[in-house]
């Protein structure tokens, strides 16, 4: 047993997705101490937030301020502000009134805004612009001004009988310590389309489907290594019975299967306790096959029969001379189950027949939401590629252990 | 292994020929049957055979492979059911119906398969082996020194040392001493019958003579029949009372070694034993066809 | 003195395990065969006999390595050769190669003709259809085989038949040596006779030059070969002529196989069969000393730590120990009264 595990550790594939496996785990264990709190909390007004660190802008007004002359703190600015559309416009004024485009660079801000200053002049009339064409630069050439004058912003209060206050006058070289502002945010990424913490979200939902995965997968590895030993042990009648509804739970797709039992269960008790049994209850099939087939070979082996000859009943030759030798195959068999007991939830709950939506996120249920509000149009890419990724990185790290363990219980299959 | 005293007894004579023809019957069969699937896809593997095996009798049941001797095996071994004909143990019809009885009956037939490497339970150590043993033959609720006893003896039996093969697993052994722990599990059980199918055809030559002998030796000391299932008709006429050839699940033939080797009746008998490859007598090729 | 077809000199080659651990399967294996002979080799399973064969080829594929030494066929070198080079320039014309389960390699859906094209095709590549078909035809002939059979697919054969036409395609060049390893030991008694009637057939009518024969069944290489030689943990014990080695075997090791013999046939009961204790080493340790040393009951102290060369004791015979021929023979006819 020891030498097996020593084996096992030996196998790079198995160790691979082991460690891969056992950061996922860490992270759905720890994440939740470090953020504590509801993962469905809608914490956002609006949908999809950017990833980023929010600063609460009202607390910034009040926060105590340093002075700072920064030299590029103007451009900088400005070139927050300028619009790509408004630089091409200025381009093609400069080039209106004679400057070699060759000069202009218009990713540059600072030396856009000098040839600007050197060129623009309000009454000019460069041939062929028309009026509104002339007023719309008069207008840019304002708000330029405007902005880079460091002119001051006043904020003002309005109390309860109407009257303004003005409580703080920010300057544009006035700036607050992060640190100071007591309420900001960082969200790596984002909020959602209902405004909630995705990260967190997401650390909830792998735990969840994790455990739907788990439950579904000894759900079937139960189910299918009982029918299996018996139908492969006892043979004859029994056999083909269980073979006769093993059979027909292959023909009839088990998706089909899985979205009728799904949806006559109704939305009310579909829990994710109740998505589990159900995709374990409609995936044990080839678990039942493969066993039956192991029990075939080793029925007649001469240990068991030897084991026979000394009186022992069916469920001890099962327990110790039958179950022991396949343990490693069901070991294995487990692992894949669950793996796509993972992605069957996923599977439905993208079509919207996961578990009910109100109390844990799933993996499926952030897409399925992700999908709904077409954040794969709007190119909201953190709603949903961190929850791929998640899903691919489980199943992956699932099947590299399959893998690794096969390796080292067939070695037959080595190199 | 250690050497040890096997080295005082170099060689073995085999021929322990006795006269058995007074003692009673041990097992006997009455158009034993068995029928594999059905309709058109039917096969009888064993066709109406007949037997009559006395106490302390060596049988050899030869056939090729095929032959339905195997088959046959597991049938008198009550692992198998008949599809037809009747099997008597000590003169009385064997009623394996019920699983009580089938253990009253397992209790005095017990095998040596032919392959040891699997014939343990690789997750289970020697003694568990052995101890399951004392616990069939009612010694369950012995001490623990009695039972460490019963297996030191039932190893040095068959030359090997307890204390070297306590907490070990069987595939810690070589095929021969694989093979001569199982002679010991029977020296525990003391069974009226052993059925012993082809148990020295993995092992090589060498080891073979003292398996044999370890065999004959059992046999002797507990008085038990037993029935050899080989495909080796060499020896099969070496160590055997009696033998049976078997073709296409028929008895062909049946007699004395030296009766039916010597002077075969059966036409299948007489091929077979011109086919094998001899060493005094000449190997005539030219009696086949093809 | 006859053309010496097959010549092996100190061959070693050996197995790397997964563990990196190394196992001399064939050490220091000497041996040759002239022109017309046949060389059987037996031992217990384990002992390297199969795998002299395939080193004896030249045929090494990964865990198996060679090491050292020479196998000369007719002149040529093997020993040294690309398993590529052995396959196109050797296999068929020089030597070829039946192993147990030959018969099971031929590809089912193929026809047993197109099997002979292949392997005259890889020899010689223009060779008209017509001509390949009318030269295997003959040879079917002559072996007695039936002419249909070139036509058929494997399934449609027999065990026998099947395992007869195997040899049958595989020697259509008459190669110098037929190397057979266990040929006969999956078939029947009455199969394995038909195609040791044509294996001697081969070798009378010249279609293989000489003949290799490895099984651990001592009366069938008896009646098959001319000489026998005893194989023990990877190297050869002793080596004689067939009748020599079956009556008068001196190494202790051989006596004991030569005493398992048990045919059926008048006399076979009064066999004294000898146990030799213990197991044979394990190959990744071999012993220090003589190999059969651990389990041999004539063996002095020094033979545990002295390797003996093997030497020739009478014409034609040769062993490995430490004892003489004739103190051995008067300790084992004290031994049996």
């Amino acid at each position: 047993m020891k030498n097996t595990i020593r084996q096992i550790f030996h196998s790079s594939k198995f160790v691979a997705g082991f460690v891969i496996f056992v950061a996922i785990l860490l992270f759905i264990l720890l994440y939740p101490l470090f953020q504590p709190g509801n993962p469905l909390e809608m914490i956002g007004v609006g949908t999809f937030a950017e990833p980023g660190t929010y600063v609460s802008l009202y607390d910034s007004v009040t926060a105590p301020s340093e002075t700072l002359n920064l030299p590029d703190a103007a451009s900088n600015r400005l070139a927050s502000v300028l619009k790509e559309e408004d630089r091409a416009k200025m381009a093609e004024y400069l080039v209106a009134v004679g400057v070699p485009s060759e000069e202009i660079d218009v990713a540059d801000t600072e030396a856009l805004l000098a040839l600007w200053e050197k060129h623009y002049d309000e009454t000019a009339r460069p041939a062929g612009m028309t009026k509104a064409t002339r007023n719309y630069y008069k207008r840019l050439n304002q708000s330029l001004n405007s902005m880079g004058s460091g002119s001051e912003l006043s904020v003002v209060e309005q109390g309860e009988g109407g009257e303004a206050s003005t409580i703080a006058t920010i300057g544009s070289s006035d700036y607050v310590n992060v640190r100071k502002v007591p309420n900001r945010k960082t969200l790596l990424l984002g909020t959602d389309n209902f405004g909630r913490d995705v990260l967190k979200e997401l650390a909830s939902a792998a735990g969840t489907s994790v455990v739907i995965g788990l439950i579904a997968g000894t759900v079937a590895t139960l189910i299918g290594l009982l029918l299996g030993l018996l139908s492969g042990y006892l043979g004859g009648f029994v056999d083909d019975i269980i073979m006769f509804f093993t059979n027909i739970f292959t023909v009839i797709p088990s998706f089909v299967l899985l979205i009728l039992i799904s949806y006559s269960i109704g939305q009310d008790q579909r829990g994710a306790g109740v998505v589990a049994l159900v995709i374990g209850l409609t995936s044990w099939t080839w678990t039942t096959r493969s066993v039956r087939s192991q029990v075939i070979s080793l029925r007649n082996r001469d240990h068991v029969n030897l084991s026979r000859l000394s009186g022992h009943g069916l469920f001890r030759i099962l327990m110790t001379d039958i179950l022991p030798y396949i343990a490693s195959y069901v070991v294995m068999a487990f692992i894949l189950q669950v793996s796509s007991g993972i992605l069957a939830e996923a599977q439905l709950s993208l079509l919207g027949l996961g578990p009910k939506t109100t109390e844990v996120p799933t993996l499926g249920l952030m897409m399925n939401w992700a999908m709904l509000y077409s954040a794969h149009l709007n190119g909201s890419w953190w709603a949903y590629f961190p929850v791929i990724l998640m899903i691919t990185l489980i199943s992956f790290s699932l099947n590299l252990m399959n893998t690794g363990l096969d390796q080292v219980f067939n070695p037959t299959l080595r190199d | 292994m250690k050497m040890d005293n096997a080295k005082d007894q170099n060689t073995v004579t085999l021929d322990r020929r006795r006269d058995i023809s007074q003692n009673p019957l041990c097992l006997s069969g009455k158009g034993v049957t068995r029928v594999f699937g059905t309709g058109r896809r039917q096969m009888t593997a064993v066709d109406h055979v007949d037997f009559e095996f006395r106490k302390g009798e060596l049988v050899s049941i030869v056939g090729e492979s095929g032959s339905g001797k195997t088959t046959l095996s597991r049938m008198l071994l009550g692992l198998l059911s008949t599809s037809d004909g009747e099997i008597w143990f000590e003169g009385k019809p064997r009623d394996i119906s019920t699983r009580a009885k089938k253990r009253q009956y397992w209790k005095n037939i017990q095998a040596i398969f032919q392959d040891p490497f699997s014939s343990f339970n690789v997750f289970h150590k020697i003694d568990d082996v052995l101890l399951d043993c004392i616990r069939m033959t009612g010694g369950r609720d012995l001490p623990k020194e009695k039972k460490t006893e019963l297996m030191t003896q039932a190893c040095s039996f068959v030359n090997l040392k307890f204390e070297e093969l306590t907490n070990k697993y069987p595939f810690e052994l070589s095929g021969g001493q694989m093979q001569r722990l199982m002679i010991a599990r029977i020296f525990l059980l003391k069974p009226r019958i052993l059925l012993a199918d082809e148990p020295t055809s993995m092992i090589d030559a060498c080891s073979r003579a003292t398996i044999l002998d370890m065999l004959l030796n059992l046999r002797d000391e507990i008085g038990m029949t037993v029935i050899f299932i080989t495909h080796d008709i060499g020896l099969a006429y070496y160590i055997s009372d009696t033998v049976y050839i078997m073709e296409h699940g028929k008895f062909v033939e049946h007699g004395s070694a030296d009766e039916v080797i010597l002077s075969p009746k059966a036409p299948y008998t007489k091929r077979l034993i011109s086919d094998v490859p001899k060493i005094h007598e000449a190997w005539d090729l030219s009696t086949v066809e093809g | 003195m006859a053309k010496t077809i097959l010549e092996v000199r100190e061959l070693t080659t050996k197995y790397v395990t997964r563990f990196r651990e190394d196992v001399y399967a064939v050490d220091h294996v000497s041996l040759s065969i002239e022109e017309g002979k046949s060389l059987g080799i037996a031992g217990e399973s384990g002992c390297g006999k199969s795998t002299l064969a395939l080193s004896l080829m030249g045929y090494y594929f990964p865990p198996l390595h060679y090491m050292s030494g020479d196998s000369i066929v007719d002149g040529k070198n093997l020993s040294g050769m690309s398993p590529d080079d052995v396959r196109k320039n050797v296999l068929g014309s020089d030597v070829a190669y039946i192993p147990q389960a030959a018969m099971n390699a031929l590809n089912p859906i193929r026809k047993i003709g197109a099997f002979i094209e292949d392997v005259i095709r890889a020899h010689d590549p223009a060779r008209s259809r017509q001509d390949i078909r009318d030269m295997a035809r003959k040879r079917f002939e002559e072996l007695h085989l039936p002419q249909e059979a070139l036509d058929k697919h494997a399934v449609e054969l027999s065990g026998g038949m099947k395992q007869r036409v195997v040899i049958a395609v595989s020697t259509i060049l008459s190669p110098k040596v037929l190397i057979a390893d266990e040929p006969s030991s999956a078939l029947d008694v009455t199969s394995q006779k038909v195609v040791i009637r044509m294996l001697k057939e081969m070798m009378e009518k010249g279609f293989i030059k000489s003949m290799i024969f490895i099984t651990h069944e001592l009366p069938l290489l008896y009646n098959v070969t001319d000489d026998i030689m005893v194989m023990y943990a990877g190297q050869i014990v002793e080596r004689g002529s067939a009748k020599e080695m079956v009556f008068d075997p001196v190494h202790p090791y051989s006596r004991g196989l030569m005493r398992s013999i048990l045919v059926p046939e008048d006399g076979t009961r009064a066999n004294k069969l000898i146990a030799i204790p213990g197991t044979p080493p394990n190959l990744k340790k071999p012993p220090a000393g003589c190999r059969f040393a651990p389990r041999c009951r004539y063996a002095m102290p020094e033979c545990q730590f002295n390797a003996y060369p093997i030497r020739d004791f009478a014409p034609g015979r040769s062993w490995r120990c430490a004892r003489t021929p004739e103190h051995l023979k008067e300790v084992y006819a004290r031994e049996d009264g």
